[in-house]
């Protein structure tokens, strides 16, 4: 069986991005940039089922600019079979990149497809669900346990007050949690191994997707700060505050 | 122009995310009809009606949405799409999960996680954990968008009386089916709708300390415990306790934060709570910066020493 894995190329999480002064943005020229966390728990669980011997081919593909390339080189560090690249310069918002995955799934008929459950950009949280959709599958998000088996999936999921279990049958979408796994620490030889692995390139065009946005972002501002109190000395003006003067308990 | 609200429940009430939706619906300025797909859920159906400003309630009963899978539910929104132009669902586990499936159904974009409604077509919605909030326009027929229940006041759950209407259940899709559920067990308030919550971080140690150090506080005040993403990170908290940007999104009346150092994405889930109070032994903790009380203390002893002064 084949598994589709989506990547995508967002700020590094430990970056703190600052708002662009003409509010058109945030500014990300020359910050780090990396895999997004979620998605690095994708691959790792796809390359798992790989190795556990459910999963014969690991696929990452990643969609934006030439650079997605080097995130498509770590998936493939941490064991992804080979990569593939939708590459174009415009802003692709969930839904185009839901159309483009549709469109590979399509071609490379994978019996399962793992995304991260949200990019940490956007925050967005959908195009798992998207893509699970427009391809007609069963999908199972917010994955924090998978058992895959020839035709169906076990899927423990992260839902408000507690766990859920689905069995849906394959093909299927999952979209990682936090605690599905921990990704490992890629290797340098394996970061050299992956330099030479097969990595392909098409533009949405080759594909027939449009990908032109639906939603128009009007202006990006800081959030309200919100002010610093007061420093108490001991928990019994603390609890003298609480009482008196925030009246809250 | 008319707003589809799609409920939370657990088909014998409405959870109180539904309240929250219905107001970000009413922001809009359309009709605001509310869609139950349940089983058995005719007692949510009749809540639903109840909540002040909801012009109807579309009860959709059938085996086939008992589990609320997204296959399923979206059906069910999809079959009555058409009469709508915006589709609202609440940002949780369930909200989250199926509206992007009727958005691509749709082929319309989605917006996710609004704070704020600012026209029929333009709304607010935090990006980057919160570090930047975004206003956006959707230039879309119909507007698929999920609402952040801190960011909109509840809609009173009494004072309507809707008009309740009922519709064929979707048929299963016969791909996914629901095995179980395992739901944290606990008498405490649940965290997306308490008034109170201490929350504790990486500094407890252990899951041990944590529940020890934690639980006798939120017995005391009545509160739903929460944790940073790193407590939860080390095993010290379930993960359904986890507050910030990728777990709970919470605003209480009071959040005490415990050995939290106040990582931007924990801020992003709690900073719009009401009061906060911070303790941490490390004077230069972000949290501070957020705190409306700071307490630069040792957890493990000012906690107790909180605990008996209450």
């Amino acid at each position: 069986m084949k598994v589709l894995v989506a990547v995508k190329r967002v700020v590094d999480y430990n970056v703190k991005v600052r708002v662009k002064s003409d509010n058109s943005g945030v500014d990300i020229a020359n910050v780090k940039m990396s895999m997004n966390p979620f998605d690095e728990i994708a691959v790792e669980e796809a390359v798992r089922l790989k190795e556990k011997g459910v999963v014969t081919e690991v696929i990452a593909v990643s969609c934006g600019v030439a650079q997605c390339q080097e995130t498509l080189r770590t998936a493939m560090a941490i064991g992804a079979d080979r990569g593939i690249l939708v590459e174009t310069a415009e802003e692709l918002q969930p839904l185009a990149v839901a159309k483009l995955l549709k469109a590979l799934v399509d071609k490379e008929q994978p019996g399962l497809v793992i995304l991260g459950k949200q990019a940490i950009d956007d925050d967005c949280n959908q195009t798992g669900q998207m893509l699970a959709a427009l391809a007609d599958m069963p999908q199972a998000t917010f994955a924090s346990k998978v058992e895959l088996t020839a035709d169906k999936a076990s899927v423990t999921r992260e839902v408000d007050g507690g766990l859920e279990t689905l069995s849906i049958s394959l093909p299927a979408v999952i979209t990682t949690d936090l605690r599905l796994n921990e990704p490992r620490y890629v290797t340098l030889p394996n970061i050299m191994k992956a330099k030479k692995k097969q990595l392909d390139t098409f533009k949405p065009e080759d594909l027939g997707v449009d990908v032109a946005p639906r939603i128009k972002t009007l202006k990006v501002v800081e959030p309200a700060k919100r002010s610093a109190g007061i420093k108490v000395p001991d928990v019994a003006t603390l609890v003298d505050k609480l009482k008196n003067v925030a009246k809250v308990i | 122009m008319t707003s589809l609200v799609i409920a939370e429940h657990d088909n014998a009430s409405i959870k109180g995310a539904t309240l929250n939706t219905v107001t970000a619906a009413a922001a809009i300025g359309a009709d605001v009809h509310v869609l139950v797909a349940g089983h058995n859920a005719g007692a949510a159906a009749a809540a639903a009606a109840q909540i002040a400003g909801v012009s109807k309630v579309i009860h959709a009963d059938g085996a086939s949405l008992e589990a609320g899978l997204a296959e399923s539910v979206a059906a069910q929104v999809l079959a009555i799409a058409s009469n709508y132009t915006h589709i609202l669902f609440p940002a949780t586990a369930n909200g989250k999960n199926v509206a992007p499936r009727v958005a691509a159904k749709l082929d319309v974009g989605q917006i996710s996680d609004i704070t704020k409604v600012d026209s029929p077509d333009t709304f607010e919605r935090p990006i980057y954990a919160g570090n930047a909030i975004a206003t956006v326009q959707s230039a879309d027929a119909v507007k698929v968008i999920t609402v952040r229940t801190t960011g909109f006041d509840a809609a009173a759950a009494t004072g309507g009386s809707a008009a309740v209407e009922t519709a064929g259940a979707a048929a299963d899709s016969g791909k996914s089916s629901f095995v179980g559920r395992e739901v944290t067990k606990s008498d405490r308030p649940e965290l997306t709708a308490a008034k109170i919550i201490v929350s504790g971080g990486r500094a407890l140690g252990s899951s041990e300390k944590f529940n020890e150090v934690m639980t006798p506080l939120a017995d005391k005040l009545g509160a739903a415990i929460g944790a940073s993403r790193a407590a939860v990170d080390a095993g010290y908290a379930a993960n359904d306790l986890q507050v910030g940007q990728t777990g709970k999104i919470v605003a209480p009346q009071l959040y005490v934060a415990c050995g939290i150092s106040g990582a931007i994405q924990h801020l992003a889930g709690m900073k719009d709570s009401k009061v906060i109070v911070a303790i941490n032994k490390d004077p230069e903790a972000p949290i501070f910066s957020v705190a409306d009380f700071g307490l630069e203390a040792d957890l493990f002893t000012a906690v107790p020493e909180l605990v008996a002064a209450l």
